[in-house]
């Protein structure tokens, strides 16, 4: 199925697609565009998905990664503020130390990819997952599976009491020698706070 | 490439996409870019994950796994932008670097 040219043309399209997104995320300055950039990455890994036969993955990936997650981070970027300032939105430091860890960790993983014999069956069926996926959920998975849901429910409560705001307690005041960055980012509401704090 | 797509392609793209989330990690200073970093190692692990289970022949455990990792990728996101929100209730910045209160 994927020896054809026409496999190789969208392989190669989805791919550079999906790397251009990510390297957008990686290296762009404002946090929106990070934030942007990764519904079209994680859409081309639903691709990517998709040419390897796993249908019902691409579908999740869609609904939960692109539907949710991407969703959920860009409200939290919206609900914390500087975004408009891209100097301190997406701060980034140590460009160098880290482009020469992540080309150290590539150059050893390339390596190792490339020389394993990796083991490959004789014959690739493709074929509709649904159905398969779903009895072993219910076959050997079935333990993992309902795991999963009380972690699911554990991180659901977490999450909620975790972020609700204590309305008796005042939020900490940021002192100003400490968070020198914090009060010019926030500048007018950290001083509001330091305030309410003080009085 | 007389062979078509072969193995090695899927797994050097989810290597790129696992060292592009590796540098979002490592540079990043607000908290929301290194849980978008997080987010792609994640998918790069995925696209791995997918790729044995097509190449290698068993199908579905390479997929269920798969679909455990971003059911967990939820979960954590939610977690972690809930603690990102606390902290900046408080603190006013989500900068990782002020968020040093608990340090000696």
């Amino acid at each position: 199925m994927l020896n054809s040219l026409a496999a190789q043309i969208i392989f190669y399209f989805i791919a550079a697609i999906t790397v251009g997104f990510a390297a957008l995320v990686a290296f762009s300055r404002n946090i929106v565009y990070s934030a942007f950039a990764l519904v079209g990455a994680l859409t081309g890994v639903a691709g990517i998905y998709i040419l390897l036969a796993a249908d019902f993955v691409a579908m999740v990936q869609v609904l939960l990664y692109v539907g949710g997650i991407v969703v959920l981070t860009l409200f939290a970027v919206m609900l914390t503020q500087g975004i408009g300032d891209v100097a301190v939105s997406n701060r980034a430091a140590g460009r160098f130390a880290g482009l020469s860890v992540i080309a150290l960790a590539g150059a050893v993983m390339l390596y190792a990819t490339l020389r394993t014999p990796w083991h490959l069956a004789t014959k690739v069926s493709v074929s509709a997952t649904t159905y398969g996926v779903g009895n072993a959920f219910l076959g050997a998975y079935v333990l993992p599976f309902e795991v999963a849901s009380l972690v699911l429910l554990a991180a659901l409560i977490g999450a909620v009491v975790i972020s609700r705001q204590d309305p008796g307690q005042a939020p900490l005041a940021p002192s100003a020698d400490k968070f020198s960055d914090a009060d010019k980012l926030s500048g007018k509401t950290a001083g509001a706070s330091a305030k309410k704090a003080g009085s | 490439m007389g062979d078509g797509i072969t193995l090695n392609h899927f797994l050097v793209l989810g290597l790129i996409l696992f060292l592009l989330g590796s540098y979002c990690v490592l540079t990043r200073r607000n908290a929301i870019g290194i849980l978008m970093g997080i987010e792609l190692i994640l998918n790069a692990a995925n696209i791995n994950y997918l790729a044995f289970a097509y190449f290698g022949g068993a199908r579905y455990d390479g997929q269920i796994f798969a679909i455990f990792v971003i059911m967990l990728a939820a979960a954590e996101a939610v977690i972690g932008l809930a603690v990102i929100l606390a902290i900046y209730q408080n603190l006013r910045t989500i900068d990782v670097d002020a968020a040093e209160t608990l340090s000696g």
